[in-house]
């Protein structure tokens, strides 16, 4: 193994984007999930596909909306300007990137687990005198845990993985907002950084396995529970 | 309790229709499945709305399209027990028991959970995930979780359709005595009529998204006397047996009845159908069948084709069910005195 500073440096950027990206999503996550899965509004169409569409458009394009958006004449750049916040080529970007791109996958990981939750359990809940917003607290957040624990996983990992989108936004400045995959794509574009390459795809190896073990146990661990 | 339902609703192809009252504290809607029992209970609940129309329990307005009121299900405090108990699965026993008594506002709580405990016998249930109680249990911490409540108004969608027959007859006990001890009017909804027999005392008949008209349960087997495999169901509730001979001794009235599948001890409730038992004009010589009553009829009914001949023997009744031809042979009318046969063997214990 053979990492440079910067590597460190790229490494941990990668992790707190991730780790930002996926704690901020997941409330609009478990949100937009529930709306899909039990009400019913004009427009539901619309946001299924609004929310899917980062899953089928190219990253690129994602950030080219985002820089667009964000950028000085947008009306997002506009608004942080105004408050003082400087976004574009920041890590902050490069949340917001991760984030939407990695949006999809959350949503329908929590709607998978939201689907199997028995519409009578809330049905229950109500006629016991509780008001939606306590069903919603109280049955279906303790009920999607695992969707939302699995969701959040992938969205992590998907996460760890964002170049596209990234690149645009956030640029490729090292110790700023270089993450592992634009180190690598750093190191694969000269000649002599082959071992530094596979040395970041190792570490990059090693956080998904790690990622999808957790992802096992806590699952388990839960079926383990409720079962007790 | 009363409550008036008049209100439409239209689910795909499915029309529904209802207009009526019901009144009492245990009252029942009948229906096969399908008829739009379910639909209405949803309704009454506040799961489901209307189309139009309105519904009032005692003086509250539940739903009226015309002065645009719909209460919220928690506001109607009306609570359902589910054919299946679903039990909230990441909580443990006493937090779904106590899931809707949180919830409800202090100056409404009358029933006392020590006292529920106690009558539903959940005690050393407390403890226990729920996951690991059995079909009987669940339903009847189900049951406490719903009464705990302190319901204006128990919906029971039925509750043990899901049990097999020996646990039903278990539960149903316990359905009434809280129902009872904590004055809680109830409302029952089953396809089965021995059960509306057991719970109601009143029955709203439904079919076809329709209410074909209040009756009692008793007119309710009367009429599907004919029509149901079983003939009418005589249910009987007895104590007392003694075992002489492998034979169960249950008295029952001025006189005592011969069962085969008897127990001693606690009180069972048994089954006897109509078909089982054998009409004669005099008293037989010698017979197989165990159980010789010598009845007074006191009423004549008939059932598409069927006779059912209501007999009266020391101060019970049973219903039999004859063919017409037999009742002219016999020459049956109201007051003669007839002997009835009945097999220690025809009698069925439910619980």
């Amino acid at each position: 193994m053979n990492l440079s500073p910067q590597d460190i440096t790229a490494i941990l950027l990668s992790m707190k984007i991730a780790v930002t990206a996926t704690l901020l999503s997941l409330p609009f996550g478990f949100a937009t999930a529930w709306l899909m899965m039990f009400r019913h509004f004009r427009g539901k169409v619309l946001l299924e596909v609004l929310v899917n569409l980062p899953l089928t458009l190219p990253p690129v394009v994602i950030g080219y909306f985002l820089l667009l958006f964000f950028g000085r004449n947008g009306w997002g750049g506009a608004m942080l300007k105004s408050a003082g916040i400087e976004f574009i080529f920041t890590w902050k970007a490069a949340v917001v990137a991760s984030a939407t791109v990695g949006f999809p996958l959350l949503v329908r990981s929590i709607r998978l687990g939201m689907e199997s939750i028995d519409r009578q359990l809330l049905q229950a809940s109500r006629s016991l005198g509780a008001t939606w917003y306590d069903t919603l607290f109280t049955v279906v957040l303790p009920l999607s845990l695992r969707g939302m624990i699995a969701g959040s996983s992938l969205m992590f990992a998907r996460s760890l993985g964002e170049f596209g989108a990234t690149i645009i936004v956030a640029g490729n400045i090292p110790g700023v907002t270089q993450t592992i995959p634009l180190a690598i794509y750093d190191y694969a574009s000269s000649p002599t950084g082959t071992s530094m390459a596979l040395s970041l795809c190792g570490v990059s190896v090693a956080l998904s396995v790690i990622i999808l073990l957790l992802h096992e146990v806590i699952g388990k661990q839960l079926e383990t529970r409720r079962e007790a | 309790m009363k409550l008036s339902i008049d209100i439409r609703k239209r689910l795909g192809s499915f029309d529904l229709a209802m207009q009526s009252v019901i009144e009492g504290d245990h009252s029942g809607i009948f229906g096969a499945s399908g008829s739009g029992k379910s639909t209405l209970v949803h309704m009454i609940s506040g799961l489901m709305t209307p189309d139009s129309g309105e519904l009032h329990l005692d003086d509250i307005c539940l739903f009226s399209s015309r002065k645009r009121i719909n209460l919220s299900p928690e506001k109607r405090r009306i609570a359902i027990v589910f054919q299946h108990a679903r039990l909230f699965p990441h909580l443990g026993v006493k937090a779904n028991l106590f899931y809707g008594y949180k919830r409800c506002r202090p100056e409404h709580r009358k029933i006392s959970p020590e006292a529920l405990i106690e009558v539903l016998n959940l005690g050393h249930l407390m403890t226990r995930g729920v996951n690991k109680l059995s079909g009987g249990e669940k339903q009847r911490v189900a049951l406490g979780r719903a009464v705990l409540a302190n319901p204006r108004l128990l919906v029971m969608d039925e509750p043990l359709s899901a049990l097999d027959d020996s646990l039903r007859y278990q539960i149903i006990p316990y359905l009434r005595s809280v129902s009872e001890e904590f004055g809680v009017p109830y409302l029952f909804i089953s396809h089965s009529i021995s059960e509306m027999q057991l719970m109601t005392d009143q029955v709203m008949v439904v079919s076809e998204g329709r209410i074909e008209g209040i009756s009692t349960p008793d007119q309710l087997a009367r009429a599907g006397m004919a029509s149901n495999p079983k003939g009418y169901l005589n249910l009987l509730r007895l104590n007392g047996a003694k075992k002489q001979d492998g034979l169960f001794h249950c008295p029952w009235g001025n006189s005592e009845l011969i069962i085969s599948e008897g127990r001693t001890g606690e009180e069972s409730l048994f089954e006897l159908s109509s078909r089982d038992i054998i009409l004669f004009k005099q008293h037989p010589e010698a017979i197989s069948a165990r159980n010789l009553l010598e009845c007074c009829v006191a009423e004549l009914f008939d059932s598409d084709g069927r006779k059912g001949v209501v007999l009266e023997s020391g101060g019970k009744r049973l219903v039999a069910e004859i063919v017409r031809a037999a009742a002219e042979e016999l020459e049956i009318a109201t007051g003669t005195t007839l002997f009835a046969a009945i097999k220690a063997s025809a009698f069925r214990r439910l619980g």
